[in-house]
């Protein structure tokens, strides 16, 4: 496989255009012999959840949500309500931290924190560009599916530590829907993983680069990739407890789930690890079947609109735009549909979602081996 | 990366991982224990990345973080009055539990010391390890793959058995 064809017209940004050439050079940066490249490389990811989940996260979804009831939304702070989130953020800093006196106050303070590192460790192995990328490793997509489980556990820690009954059903209910989800999910993504034939994200994403942009998209290589996609989406809708499958936060039966008695900090750090796991499972389903970093535009004779709109910093933009956008429709979809039933919920997963991602996988797996 | 960096980071995860196995042991509280069996799979995942063993690391984090502990974590929320036992972690018999430990030291001692270095394999590996993991479960060892998946296969049909409820048993309560 090749893997320098990168453009050479985009902008060079003092550290080359090759691959990962921002992160290995980021992992060279040693100050006084410490190993600061290595944290600012870690701090990166950090850094954009938090600043994503300010603006579009909660700005954007209160926004959207309040369009789509025929509201205004937020309009007193700032133009539009602009300042709104910075409002909000002052007032969770300030609110005193309270731990229940009947709380298991050791899991209850590091429930969250558990929460948050299980969502965030998956975005070491995300490609945000062709040159940025946390750790290149060859296990990378079953890396990115398998460290949801710490999230689990630390679910589970915040809900037991609450010393609640509805925090603890919360925490079972949100356990049991993400791990019975992880299985077509798993599913529909090894069909992705097929057609590449690796589990390297970059060289997934390599993969799917081309002159005619969107159509060398896995989503488009192959007449079946329509179901792995549309499968890894509705049961990433549930491994993030989002609406139609937000059951474990179900207002009108368990208060707020697993986080009812959190409250300033550690209730902002549970939302972040939210809004965290929800640009994840957008980046990868954008990774395998929709070009990651890859521009969708296609290069049309002399107008070669691909090449001008590819590159390491044209990734960036490319990338998290396609996260934006599977975001905006998690948004769209909580204010659309009502909340399924619990047991709705498992005949979902089990008698339709798992039957047709092994439909799926079998199909995919002869369309690689017949179709070349 | 310097070697320092990789040595200190190497520490850092065998001393979770010890510190909270010790835990795991010795203390009082099941849920506790259950939680810090959390730090030992993931530092054992970490140390077999040292190994570059990386396949195996993510699904010892798979297994054990998303099967096992949740499990036993599961087990423990929904057994009734489990907060209330209370866990005996003395020591109870000194002088046969001081020979089995001086035999099991003594036996690691001795095959660390008689081992000549640590077997550094024939082969040198490169390139990607996940590759000839599948290469290899689908060719040389079809037979236990295809055992262990029936096996498994026999476990879930035997749980789904015996979770099932009975219909009329159901609509009575």
């Amino acid at each position: 496989m090749i893997l320098t064809p990168l453009s050479h017209i985009s902008m060079p940004l003092l550290m080359g255009n090759n691959l990962n050439a921002w992160s290995e050079a980021l992992v060279g940066f040693n100050l006084f012999g410490l190993p600061l490249g290595l944290v600012i490389l870690a701090a990166i990811p950090l850094v954009f959840i938090a600043l994503y989940s300010l603006t579009y996260g909660v700005y954007g979804e209160r926004k959207i949500s309040a369009f789509m009831q025929d509201r205004l939304g937020p309009m007193e702070v700032g133009k539009w309500g602009i300042l709104q989130t910075i409002a909000d953020i002052l007032k969770l800093l300030q609110k005193e931290d309270i731990v229940p006196t009947s709380a298991d106050k050791f899991l209850f303070v590091v429930g969250p924190g558990i929460l948050f590192v299980g969502s965030f460790l998956a975005y070491a192995v995300l490609p945000f560009s062709s040159a940025f990328i946390g750790a290149s490793l060859n296990v990378g997509l079953f890396f990115a599916i398998g460290i949801v489980a710490i999230e689990v556990v630390g679910i589970l820690a915040a809900g037991w530590g609450s010393n609640n009954k509805w925090s603890l059903y919360g925490a079972v209910r949100s356990v049991a829907q993400i791990v019975s989800y992880e299985i077509p999910a798993a599913i529909a993504l090894l069909c992705g993983a097929m057609m590449a034939g690796t589990l390297d994200m970059q060289k997934i994403t390599l993969l799917q680069s081309g002159s005619y942009g969107f159509a060398h998209f896995f989503l488009f290589q192959s007449p079946i990739a329509w179901l792995p996609f549309l499968i890894y989406f509705i049961a990433s809708l549930a491994e993030v407890n989002r609406a139609p499958f937000d059951i474990p936060e179900a207002e009108s039966e368990l208060v707020a789930g697993y986080f009812t008695e959190y409250s300033g900090m550690k209730f902002a750090v549970i939302f972040l690890a939210e809004y965290g796991s929800m640009f994840m499972v957008s980046a990868i389903i954008s990774i395998v079947f929709l070009g990651g970093w890859n521009s969708p535009l296609p290069n049309i004779g002399s107008f070669a609109l691909n090449d001008w709109t590819n590159g390491p910093v044209w990734g960036v933009f490319w990338i998290i735009m396609k996260g934006f956008f599977f975001i905006f429709v998690q948004m769209w979809l909580r204010w659309t549909l009502p909340r399924l039933r619990v047991d709705q919920l498992m005949y979902l997963c089990w008698k339709v979602l798992t039957p047709f991602a092994f439909v799926s996988f079998v199909l995919t797996a002869i369309w690689v081996i017949f179709v070349p | 990366m310097s070697n320092l960096t990789y040595t200190v980071i190497f520490y850092i995860f065998a001393a979770i991982t010890v510190f909270s196995a010790a835990f795991v042991v010795f203390s009082r509280n099941v849920i506790y224990s259950a939680f810090s069996l959390l730090f030992t799979f993931f530092g054992v995942a970490a140390l077999y990345v040292f190994l570059s063993a990386d396949f195996i690391a993510v699904t010892q984090v798979v297994v054990y973080v998303g099967g096992i502990l949740v499990l036993l974590l599961f087990g423990v929320m929904f057994t009734k009055g489990i907060m209330n036992t209370e866990l005996k972690s003395d020591v109870l018999h000194i002088v046969p539990g001081t020979f089995i430990l001086a035999g099991i030291i003594g036996a690691l001692l001795y095959t660390f010391y008689t081992t000549h270095g640590w077997m550094p394999s024939a082969t040198q590996l490169h390139g990607s390890i996940v590759e000839r993991i599948g290469f290899e479960t689908m060719s040389h060892y079809v037979l236990p793959f295809e055992m262990v998946s029936i096996l498994l296969l026999a476990a879930l049909i035997g749980a789904a058995f015996l979770a099932r409820f009975d219909k009329p048993d159901n609509n009575k309560s």
